[in-house]
């Protein structure tokens, strides 16, 4: 029995990954473009920026994954009920119920981009305006000096509340439960429908902890990595 | 000729007046020393010539070039203005080196940049890399760091550090070097080996302004120097005549506040 429940859950444990591996692809990139528009000198651009990582901060995960799952459908349904010629309300009425791994994917995404933009904005803010004068007085361009000079500065600073946040997300994949994504929960619950054990729920623990642990020393190797020079 | 003149150069800050009309010129191959108190705006009209703050209104010319006129507002006009800066070079007081490039890169790391517009680039880029490479060890070598190129900021002392950051403007080929109190941030043991540097580049007769506090250097190294005082230029003169025979009071009151 503890192999057919080890490899059920490495099944779902897989899915567990991908969520998590996509959504890091994701959401690292878009943090960065969101930390540039909180910092933007277009006051209006800030604003707005700011404002939505408010919400997306300010509200649980979990809802998030709730309304993202459930929302699009509730339009869609409204719209058809509206029995209208008008384009946009057929575009809406077009909408259907978004893929449960999709939806998942989406709402980690949103949230963990907004996050990891505040963790941006930290890092970024705190390079000291010296190294961007001296790009200038150099010559280079201001994307040659973020990209050139300024980039690997951040990424320095920014390692310890990144890994941080990175490994909070391994363990937030099992919110994808709530919208019955497949997942290691989701594999470890089946056990007490189907079988009556408890245990494998509880065996999904370890599954997370190592994979925790491995990333905690690929950070601390990255950080020791980085440790040749000094900001 | 003169290689740098500024006309009538004013800076605001808000309400609060920096710089209240700057005029001199330099001739080329001189050493100008800019010395007053903190606040005098001495480091304003060197950031306001080396492009890092607009100036409100007046004119720059280096080499003849206009790098800043307040009367010119076209876009077009502008950007060839930001051209012309590449002529003027800048040692910051607290270095500013990029700590993730050893010393070699320090220097290379600009000219490797803007040689990628060269439009041989592709074909001979390693022959290209090379000589900037050979062109940078030799400016480490003239600032005494050739047995350093390879070590990071953070391994060498604040000194040393200063040295690159001297070979690294050098690099640029400027035409007039500024150095914004470059000894400023070291111990004084240290300042000797950056001011001796400095007086190397002088016996090359390289073009300098140099915002100092060190009213000795200043006598020693440079042709000339402007005591600023309230934003603007209280006196100015021959380097020996201005320091050792002040003629103002706020200049004397300054020189004797220093000696203190």
């Amino acid at each position: 029995m503890f192999w057919t429940v080890t490899q059920s859950l490495l099944e779902g444990f897989a899915s567990t990954l991908e969520l998590f591996a996509l959504t890091l692809l994701f959401a690292l990139p878009l943090g960065l473009i969101i930390s540039f528009g909180s910092m933007s000198k277009l006051k209006p651009l800030k604003w707005l920026v700011r404002t939505f990582v408010w919400a997306i901060r300010g509200t649980p995960l979990m809802l998030q994954l709730i309304v993202i799952f459930y929302v699009p459908g509730f339009v869609a349904m409204w719209a058809q009920d509206q029995q209208s010629s008008n384009i946009f309300i057929q575009w809406l009425a077009s909408w259907h119920v978004l893929d449960r791994f999709v939806a998942a994917l989406l709402a980690f995404v949103i949230n963990y981009a907004c996050y990891f933009s505040e963790i941006y904005r930290g890092g970024i803010e705190s390079i000291s305006k010296g190294q961007y004068e001296a790009c200038h007085v150099l010559g280079m361009t201001k994307s040659q000096a973020f990209f050139r000079v300024v980039l690997l500065q951040v990424i320095k600073r920014i390692i310890p509340p990144m890994s941080n946040e990175i490994i909070t997300l391994v363990k937030d994949t099992s919110l994808a439960r709530i919208i019955s994504v497949y997942e290691i929960i989701w594999a470890g619950e089946a056990f007490i429908k189907s079988d009556g054990l408890l245990w494998p729920l509880f065996y999904t623990g370890v599954f997370f902890l190592l994979a925790c642990g491995l990333l905690t020393i690929l950070f601390n190797k990255i950080e020791k990595k980085l440790s040749y020079f000094s900001v | 000729m003169a290689i740098l003149e500024v006309n009538n150069l004013v800076k605001n800050f808000g309400s609060t007046k920096v710089l209240k009309g700057i005029s001199f010129s330099l001739e080329e191959g001189r050493v100008l020393s800019i010395i007053g108190s903190s606040g005098s705006g001495k480091t304003t009209l060197l950031r306001c010539i080396n492009g890092l703050e607009t100036a409100t209104s007046g004119k720059i010319t280096v080499n003849d070039k206009v790098v800043f006129d307040s009367s010119i507002t076209d876009k077009e006009a502008l950007k060839a203005l930001k051209g012309n800066q590449q002529n003027i070079g800048l040692v910051f007081q607290q270095f500013n080196l990029f700590p993730q490039y050893t010393a070699l890169g320090n220097v290379t790391l600009a000219m490797k940049l803007a040689a990628k517009k060269r439009p041989d680039y592709k074909k001979n880029k390693k022959q290209i890399l090379e000589e900037i490479d050979s062109i940078a060890k030799g400016y480490l070598d003239k600032v005494g760091l050739s047995d350093k190129m390879n070590n990071y900021p953070c391994e060498l002392s604040g000194g040393q550090q200063q040295r690159v950051s001297i070979a690294r403007a050098l690099a640029m080929n400027p035409q007039i070097l500024f150095f914004d109190e470059p000894t400023s941030a070291l111990d004084p043991e240290l300042t000797g080996e950056i001011l001796k540097t400095i007086r190397q580049l002088a016996e090359d007769n390289m073009t300098m302004v140099i915002v100092t506090h060190e009213m000795n250097f200043a006598k020693d190294v440079s042709d000339e120097v402007i005591f600023m005082d309230d934003g603007v230029i209280a006196e100015q003169g021959q380097a020996q005549e201005l320091i050792t025979n002040p003629k103002t009071d706020r200049l004397k009151a300054f020189l004797s506040k220093i000696s203190d």
